[in-house]
């Protein structure tokens, strides 16, 4: 029943279909897979119940209407009746509730992985950290502001864009230890069946091995304040080789990144980079204009901290401020971009203290 | 329910020395009569429905489209939040509270409420408890925005100033319920009339009581996670917050262990109600009045042992899983013997299709629909697609909107000749209950959908696949919000004009406050009457 609707609904919007999507996704894994055949299975004991029910229901309706006639009888119970409704809904619920029993100690079983990868969600970003390689970056949502606020058009992708997906083998065995760093978040593939909460103080365990290379999309799925919904993640799944060749990638652009934060910049370098850091890092909660939200998130135009000591700024940058929402950016950002967003907030949004740092300083 | 045969002294009851009630605003603030009461709560729940229900259509003006047009997302955060805070307690409980208050006194043959005093009270302070939740939008920092849920430590370390406010205002929510629930049980326990044992009672005051028990049980854990969080932001304690050494985990378990019996608070006394107006309707008696009463204890019973099927996707240890999806499929025994004793009751009945038939029936229906969706819900290994999603929001508006809010429009519509002495307009309610019924099914049915292809809930944007079946529930969302207004228009028009009606109303129906006059009196069984 269900293709036929998608084919009937399909026919009637041919371009776009995917709008129409009424079904969960099957997925890209076995376990994504066996999965969907306990939704398709409960689903269609809940149809042919509903039907039973419905069908009595609505003969009684039109069969024993007074208007047609009908006299009430007088019966009002029946203990065999009421035994069978209650046993045989029982049973049919064992039956259901065994092979899903199964299915749930396979997705417990995270033993024997080949790659192990902590999965920490922020306000509102993720990080992903490789155990076993030298890689810990974030991932951030890519979708230009334009297209959020109706300014630009959208893209294909709106909303479900970061700008660095996280990066797994195809064919193996990938265990995420997933965690968060200040409110409860959760972690959302729907391809993979993979949905965990991200607790502070907590690490849950979680496993995907992806037969096929290919790009999936998914969404945090725990409210974790203002841009929870502005959160997704996407992970790109690349042929061993591929992945291979990805990992070394990762580790000259380390190289490369270590030798410019020795450099010298000037004022109009570090502002420009600024922006764009800002735009990703701050922008969230301080606002992009630097007004902030009076009662939540101060502003940083005029702000006591982007125009008093330059030393203090930076630190509360660098360490955040314990016991609010405002990060510890140490982890996020590389010297350069911290040295670039002081710059940026002491010389823009409204700011002219004139002054700047330089990724040198940051390191110490 | 066991046929009742009424041996009254003198049916009429407005004698010249019974007064009536006081004049002026002194009869509403100072009363102790059940039935100005049972009014006053039913008034408040409409207003708290009003401004639940704007605030649900900014929620779905807001998603009509793709994009941010009219809200930001924090305040998009806080209207969720405050829409299902005052949905639940300010709309749902204090309307089966009032409905409580007018129709169990009548239905056990009593005078009053045991605790008329207290009765007053308990309503009293539930408008001041929401005028402090309210005040919180007009705050700096805005109202709370953690969900209704609000989950620590978003709801802690990370929320708004307001969230003091918040609690202090659940406190009193808590107060107000746990005593309704208490005069509730010493009415029904201790006054009902000479000869209706417990097993003659009406199934609406079976299920107030089995409702009160719960909560009793458990509107002090809320009190208590309430306060825990309190401790947290003001005390510095460390309840909640792992850096201190405290766990987010341990909220959820302790709001669950009170989250999943409130939402058996909010349909047992729907179960009554529906099981008094479908016997009315078919001529016919309730199929299996004891098997329906020891469906609603057990239903009762294990809503304290399921609580952490909300927590599915939280880490919980296999063993733990595996219990809880297996009580939780439980549940839907009893629930399957309930709906199976409705359907039995109409057959071979003589069925006539009045207002409050029409609400009962949508409601058998739906509530259906949205317990199937409990049932997919409770299989662990597939709440781990659906938990957080659009099909979670289906599952529990379907329970809670066609079920719990039908069954009170379906009881007022039942009731309402009784207490205004005119009979209903059907012509419109017929217009309410169809604009209704199309209008809710528009909303909900499409975040079935969306909620399978990966929508996560409480989200003020979202990506571009989920658009169209998003815009479809905007509109009818719309359509079932305007529709109150003719619900407003029949109740108001009810009150002031309608043709007079008789003190049986409806052909069919049974028990003790039938046998009063249309308008009940304002004392009534001051002399209990005689149940055989």
């Amino acid at each position: 029943m269900t293709k036929a609707l998608t084919l009937a609904l399909s026919l009637l919007s041919a371009p776009a279909w995917a709008d129409w999507q009424i079904n969960m996704n099957k997925g890209v894994t076995a376990l994504s897979r066996e999965i969907f055949d306990l939704h398709m299975l409960i689903f269609w004991i809940c149809v042919v119940i509903g039907v039973a029910v419905f069908g009595v229901m609505f003969y009684s309706i039109f069969k024993f209407r007074k208007s047609k006639g009908a006299v009430s009888e007088h019966w009002h119970e029946n203990t065999t009746v009421e035994v069978v409704w209650t046993v045989i809904p029982s049973i049919i619920l064992i039956a259901m509730a065994i092979p899903a029993t199964a299915t749930l100690m396979d997705m417990y079983d995270t033993s024997e992985a080949d790659v192990e990868i902590q999965v920490t969600g922020y306000q509102w970003k993720w990080r992903y950290q490789y155990l076993d390689e030298d890689i810990d970056y974030f991932s951030n949502l890519a979708t230009p502001r334009e297209e959020i606020t109706n300014e630009a058009s959208k893209n294909p992708n709106y909303l479900l864009e970061v700008d660095n997906p996280l990066v797994i083998p195809a064919n193996k065995k990938v265990r995420f230890l997933i965690t968060a760093n200040d409110v409860i978040h959760s972690w959302w593939v729907p391809h993979f069946a993979v949905k965990k909460d991200a607790i502070p103080g907590f690490i849950n365990e979680s496993w995907v091995k992806v037969e096929e290379p290919g790009v999936y999309r998914g969404q945090c799925t725990e409210l974790c304040g203002k841009d929870h919904g502005f959160m997704p993640v996407v992970v790109e799944v690349k042929s061993e080789s591929d992945y291979q060749q990805w990992v070394s990638d990762q580790r000259a652009m380390k190289l490369a990144m270590a030798g410019e934060a020795s450099k010298e910049f000037s004022m109009d370098e570090l502002v420009a980079k600024g922006e764009g850091v800002y735009n990703t890092a701050c922008a969230g909660c301080h606002q992009p204009n630097g007004q902030g939200i009076p009662g939540a998130f101060p502003a940083i135009t005029g702000s006591t901290i982007a125009t008093g000591a330059i030393d203090a700024h930076v630190d509360i940058i660098v360490n955040g401020k314990p016991g609010t929402a405002m990060q510890a950016f140490k982890e996020q950002l590389s010297a350069v971009d911290i040295a670039a967003v002081v710059t940026y907030q002491r010389n823009a949004l409204g700011n002219s203290v004139g002054d700047l740092v330089q990724p040198n300083t940051i390191q110490n | 329910m066991a046929t009742v045969d009424v041996d009254l002294p003198h049916v009429k009851e407005d004698d010249p020395h019974h007064h009536g009630p006081a004049r002026g605003l002194g009869r509403w603030l100072y009363t102790t009569n059940h039935k100005d009461i049972g009014s006053m709560y039913l008034i408040f729940s409409l207003c708290m429905f009003m401004i639940g229900g704007i605030m649900a259509l900014i929620i779905r003006a807001e998603l009509f489209q793709p994009g941010l047009q009219l809200v930001e997302p924090n305040f998009f955060n806080q209207m969720t939040t405050m829409h299902g805070l005052i949905m639940v307690f300010g709309a749902v409980m204090p309307a089966f509270v009032g409905l409580a208050n007018w129709m169990i006194p009548m239905q056990v043959g009593a005078p009053d409420m045991a605790l008329p005093r207290m009765n007053n009270w308990s309503f009293w302070i539930l408008p001041f408890a929401f005028l402090i939740l309210l005040s919180s939008l007009f705050m700096p920092g805005g109202a709370p925005n953690f969900g209704w849920t609000f989950y620590a430590p978003l709801s802690t370390t990370y929320a708004p100033e307001s969230v003091t406010f918040f609690i202090f205002g659940v406190h009193i929510m808590g107060a107000s319920s746990i005593m309704g629930a208490i005069n509730i049980i010493a009415t029904i326990l201790n006054m009902r009339a000479p000869g209706m044992t417990l097993l003659k009672m009406p199934l609406f005051v079976w299920t107030w009581l089995i409702t009160a028990f719960l909560l009793i049980a458990v509107m002090p854990v809320l009190a208590g996670v309430v306060t825990m969080m309190l401790m947290d932001i003001h005390f510095g304690t460390s309840f909640f917050n792992a850096a201190g050494g405290g766990d987010p985990v341990l909220f959820q378990h302790v709001f669950w262990f009170f989250g999943h019996p409130e939402v058996y608070i909010m349909i047992l006394p729907a179960f009554g109600i529906i099981s008094e107006i479908i016997p009315t309707f078919a001529r016919k008696r309730l199929f299996g009045y004891a098997s329906m009463v020891y469906a609603v204890a057990s239903i009762a019973l294990l809503s304290f042992v399921v609580w952490a099927h909300h927590m599915f996707t939280v880490g919980m240890p296999l063993v733990g899983e595996v219990f809880f999806m297996f009580a939780t499929m439980l549940i839907a025994v009893p629930t399957g013997v309930k709906v199976f004793n409705w359907v039995a009751t109409m057959f071979r009945g003589s069925l006539t299709f009045e207002t409050p038939m029409l609400f009962a029936l949508a409601f058998v229906v739906l509530f259906t629909i949205g317990g199937f969706s409990g049932l997919m819900l409770a299989i662990a290994p597939a709440d781990f697609q659906y938990h957080d999603t659009y099909f979670v929001v289906a599952h529990f508006h379907y329970v809670l909107v066609p079920g719990a809010i039908f069954s009170i429009m379906a009881a007022t519509y039942y009731w309402l000749p009784k207490w205004t002495g005119h009979q209903l307009n059907e012509t419109m309610g017929k217009i309410h209950f169809w604009l209704s019924f199309v209008g809710v099914n528009i909303t909900f049915f499409p975040m079935h959908f969306v909620g399978l292809a990966g929508m996560p809930r409480r989200i003020p944007d979202y990506a571009l696949q989920f658009a169209d079946f998003n815009s479809m529930a905007s509109v009818g969302a719309f359509i079932f919000g305007f529709s109150q207004l003719v619900f407003i228009y029949n109740v108001i028009q009810n009150v002031r004009v309608g043709e007079k009606a008789t003190a049986q109303v409806w052909e069919g129906a049974q028990g003790l406050e039938w046998t009063l006059p249309s308008p009940a009196p304002y004392h009534t069984f001051s002399t209990p009457p005689e149940v055989k």
